[in-house]
């Protein structure tokens, strides 16, 4: 088991000198390209959001915008329709909001405690537990599907804000409960024997000890939530409700509806809109971003 | 720890066990109860709603004889071995790149990795925009001046395919890059120095060497790919809905459908079990082997 | 865009009204109709409904067409978060949710307004009916067997209008030569419409009730089916590729444009040609039955209204039903939406030429048969398209092979 926190970064050793051997030219090149790849289908969400439907049919979609217009952003943001309700992206935003916020909060609550249990309070069974909650990560969540509608039918949060917030709780759960459990377990343990020593109980090292020494992993588990939660689309479909339409499904439903003709600068612009948030969660948390990748790499 | 010798074990630890609630319920109501509901149902002939007719292996029999079924299992087959191939062989030498001590790792690294950051349904609308024929790559390239030149894998249900696999490497290539770098920052450095006096050639020192030292990250980046390979869904749903035809279904759709508009559930947990047996055959050995590395350690 | 702002602003008042009114219930109804002339269509019966008093109708549009909304709007139910009221096709797809006891039992108001001695044809209403209750509302007769053209475009293609189907597919290589579609189409279930309706046009009434009432296999594996097979596969020459991921108001509007030389759609599609200003037998033509046997099927649009336990709804519910079947209601609603009231009482003077030649076949009734929706259950129905879009899809698939798979189709047909 690989504690996260000790992979390395950073390449080792002094830079290198020679920068203009062939080797080197060739592994820049080849990096270029592959950027060039991976950069390319964003630079074109962004040149066609920005030009006017005139100038998309006659060129092509990989010319910059002639004449520069913001008219999409804004028709995608307020007056894109769904249906016959005309009132733009923001819905869906705003939706997403509020079905991102308490789960990111919630799950990230119950598997931390649920990762200080493993970690330090093990009792009989929880191993096992573990074990299939791992396990359960693996699962298609289609298998889950139609008992999951059930259960919540049952409990009468079926199509509802709190219906889909246990939802991304549930199958939050397994990789936010690894990523936990692995950090408490990394850290010293005389420091939980010494409080335990002074007397404190369960929940007053898990409050006073455990989380101010864990910033950094609750930074990480946030990331993860916040761009997981913000791209699923199956759950939002079937969980949420119609008053909660995330972003995701909100953004296929106005692509997918059209009225007259296709305004492909429109979709596009909302397309960036969808895709805004977790980008700027990824570019302002880089290094945390890659961690919570390596986090869900590193096995039990 | 029996009980006689421990008469209050239900009490020991009773903090952490009621913070583990969430979880015990989690995992005995979700994932092993929903889990064995759907196969026990998918022995059923439940229609619109559950109900407790068996009808044996006939969910089974008529799922192997339906040619939407067996498309969406090709495709799934096509996709899986496109994509693990080309996201582990891709992301392994952009990888080895990386590691060359070059400059800018930093926005490399950026770039190669953002779109996983992104949705499945950003994904595939991009992809779908670029891959436009009206639009797209065939316009731009016809534009050149070279008129006959056709690349509409979205129209050609035989190609269709094909446009998830490179929309859904773009996606996750990234992905593979960082674990195989984290695992290349992992090999000791004298093993370098080593081959360098030996007068290794580089490119032999990564694959008799490096990569077999790398097998653990290979396999788990496998079997992450894996797992999520056997759950596309979203991505088709954007890109191609399915379609030419049903040239790019896939196993998560048919489930979908067949639930909630066929009203054949039956049939549609029989396929997720199917799916769900799938994923068991790619975990169970994984595990098996991790838990025996485990003991060795 | 218009109806939508209208609509939304509808919707923004209905909120701050009802805070007042204790008593009256919030509908909401889930459709799928938001192209521009549904959506027409969907505003009158908001609009009447609202003006009733008390009760709102609050809007539940879900974009994309029926393969989108129905799972939504099943699983919306099956989870126990139902809607005031929902459309759906007429048909078998809500079955199971009727057994099941999801439904609100509407025999009291039916009979007591005696829907059944005006809903014609009286085929249409028994689609409704479960163990002798009424648990829907058909609100309108959609025919499905049109073949809408545009004269202009055959004239630039330098062919005449073609009057059947065998000179349609003559027409077609010129057609392609001056760069016009000739038969413009979209994905899945339109190219699966193209299929059923040549089951009736190309291969006659009695074809399609043996393959699809009476699930005859015989019959599917007959040469008039063959037939149907090889009109398909020409069909399948006379598409653009660009067909794929098109929604079918696009594929209209290349007609109206002039861009396609027809399209086979239901008569919603003129609901569109309406909305564009075009006038029927002028500046569009319809082909009955594809100009070869004027046979049309029965389906059409229902509501259904999901059990619920505040009784406010339920009275709410039972005032849309009653409101939906009215003559007023039924002229009004039809005319935007294209198709043909379910009464046949009722004054359509403002109807078109094309509305008239379908309420001629209707009013004779032999030539009318049920909807594919009606008689296949929702699994075989969706058997049927998925062959239906693969073979469209795949040139290489042979008529025989898709025929084969037809066969078995219907042989385990439910």
């Amino acid at each position: 088991m690989t504690a996260i926190s000790t992979l390395p970064t950073e390449p080792r050793g002094k830079r290198p000198t020679r920068t203009f051997a062939p080797a080197t030219i060739m592994i820049y090149g080849i990096l270029l390209v592959a950027a060039l790849y991976y950069i390319l289908p964003l630079y074109v969400m962004i040149v066609t959001s920005l030009k006017g439907m005139p100038e998309i049919r006659l060129g092509n979609i990989f010319s910059t915008p002639v004449e520069i217009t913001f008219q999409p952003w804004s028709t995608a943001w307020t007056s894109a329709c769904t249906g016959l309700y005309c009132e733009g992206l923001k819905v869906g935003f705003w939706n997403s909001v509020k079905i991102m916020i308490p789960s990111v909060i919630v799950s990230i609550l119950i598997a931390s405690v649920n990762g200080y249990a493993l970690a330090n309070w093990r009792f009989k069974g929880s191993e096992i537990f573990f074990s299939i909650l791992l396990f359960g990560a693996f699962i298609p969540y289609q298998v889950m599907l139609y008992p999951l509608v059930i259960i919540t039918r049952e409990l009468g949060i079926f199509g509802t804000l709190t219906g889909i917030i246990v939802i991304h709780t549930i199958f939050g759960m397994p990789i936010l409960t690894l990523l936990f459990r692995n950090y408490f377990a990394s850290l010293p343990t005389e420091l939980f024997k010494a409080a335990r020593v002074d007397g404190a109980g369960f929940w007053r090292i898990f409050f006073q000890i455990m989380v101010p020494l864990s910033a950094p992993i609750f930074v990480v588990a946030v990331i993860m939530q916040v761009t997981g939660i913000w791209n699923d689309f199956l759950f939002g479909v079937i969980f949420a409700g119609s008053k909660n339409v995330p972003m995701t499904v909100q953004l296929n439903n106005i692509v997918n509806s059209t009225q007259g003709v296709k305004e492909y600068n429109v979709n596009m612009a909302a397309t960036i809109l969808t895709g805004a948030v977790p980008l700027l969660v990824y570019f302002f948390s880089g290094k945390y971003f890659v961690r919570g990748i390596a986090a869900g790499a590193v096995k039990g | 720890m029996s009980a006689t010798t421990r008469p209050n074990t239900i009490f020991k630890n009773l903090n952490a066990k009621v913070a583990a609630i969430p979880m015990i319920a989690t995992v005995l109501v979700v994932f092993i109860g929903c889990t064995l509901w759907t196969v026990v149902l998918s022995f059923t002939s439940s229609r619109s709603l559950p109900e407790l007719t068996f009808v044996g292996f006939d969910q089974y029999a008529r799922l192997f004889t339906t040619p939407r079924w067996n498309i969406s299992a090709i495709n799934l087959g096509i996709f899986g071995i496109f994509t693990l191939v080309f996201s582990t062989v891709i992301g392994f030498i952009l990888a080895a790149l990386m590691d060359q001590k070059i400059r800018f790792e930093g926005a490399f690294r950026t770039v190669f990795l953002y779109p996983y950051a992104l949705s499945f349904i950003v994904t595939g609308l991009v992809w779908q925009w670029i891959l436009t024929p009206t639009f797209g790559i065939q316009r731009v390239v016809r534009d050149l001046g070279f008129e006959t030149f056709t690349f509409s894998i979205l129209n050609n249900q035989r190609y269709a395919i094909y446009a998830i696999v490179i929309a859904g490497l773009w996606h996750g290539t990234g992905l593979v890059m960082a674990l195989m770098l984290a695992g290349l920052r992992g090999i000791d450095e004298d093993i370098w120095k080593a081959s360098r006096v030996d007068g290794i050639p580089i490119w032999k020192t990564y694959l008799f060497i490096v990569i077999p030292m790398m097998r653990p990250v290979f396999i788990t980046t496998i079997v992450l790919i894996s797992t999520g390979i056997v759950r596309v869904y979203d991505l088709v749903v954007a890109l191609t809905g399915g379609g030419p035809g049903n040239a790019s279904e896939v196993p998560a759709k048919y489930v979908y459908e067949f639930m909630f508009r066929r009203a054949n559930l039956g049939q549609g947990l029989a396929a997720s079990t199917i799916m769900l047996t799938t994923v068991l055959i790619i975990v169970i050995p994984w595990a098996l082997m991790e838990y025996r590395g485990g003991k060795q350690k | 865009m218009r109806y939508s702002t209208a609509f939304a602003a509808l919707a923004a008042s209905t909120i701050l009204i009802t805070a007042n009114n204790a008593n009256a219930a919030d509908l909401e109804v889930t459709h799928w109709w938001t192209a521009g002339g549904e959506a027409a269509a969907a505003k009158v019966l908001a609009e009447s409904y609202d003006k009733l008093g008390g009760d709102k109708w609050v809007d539940g549009a879900i974009a994309g067409s029926g393969s989108t909304a129905t799972p939504i709007i099943v699983s919306r139910i099956l989870g126990g978060n139902p809607m005031g009221a929902t459309q759906l096709n007429t048909g078998r797809d809500a079955e199971d949710l009727v057994k099941a006891g999801l439904m609100t039992d509407l025999t009291e108001i039916a009979t007591k307004e005696g829907w059944a001695d005006f809903i014609r044809p009286s085929k249409l209403f028994d689609a409704c009916k479960y163990e002798g209750k009424i648990y829907c509302v058909p609100v309108n007769i959609h025919t499905e067997q049109w073949m809408w053209v545009n004269p202009e475009a055959f004239k630039a293609g330098g062919v005449p209008v073609p009057a059947n189907w065998q000179e349609f597919v003559a027409a077609g290589p010129k057609l392609k030569e001056k760069d016009i579609i000739p038969l413009a189409t979209g994905d899945a279930w339109q190219v699966n419409l193209i299929f059923n309706d040549m089951v009736s046009s190309i291969g006659g009434k009695d074809l399609f009730l043996k393959v699809y009432r009476d699930k005859d296999a015989t019959a599917a594996a007959s040469p008039e089916m063959t037939a149907v097979f090889e009109a398909y596969a020409q069909a399948r020459e006379l598409a653009d590729p660009g067909y794929v991921g098109r929604s079918w108001n696009e594929a209209t509007s290349l007609v109206i444009g002039g861009k396609a030389s027809a399209q086979i759609m239901g008569d919603w599609a003129q609901g569109e040609f309406g909305v564009a200003g075009k006038i029927a037998g002028k500046d569009y033509d319809c082909l009955l039955g594809l100009g070869n046997n004027p046979v049309l099927n029965t389906g059409g649009d229902a509501f259904y209204f999901p059990k619920n336990e505040n009784p406010e709804v339920t009275k709410a519910q039972l005032k849309l039903a009653s409101m939906l079947v009215s003559k007023e209601t039924q002229v009004a609603f039809n005319l935007a939406k294209g198709s043909l009231p379910i009464r046949g009482d009722v004054d359509l003077a403002a109807a078109n030429a094309c509305m008239k030649k379908g309420i001629a076949v209707l009013n004779k009734l032999d030539n009318v048969v049920p909807s594919v929706n009606q008689l296949l259950s929702p699994d075989s129905k969706l058997e049927v398209e998925d062959l239906s879009k693969e073979f469209f899809a795949d040139a290489s698939m042979t008529v025989e092979d898709a025929q084969a798979r037809f066969v078995s189709i219907i042989e385990q047909a439910q």
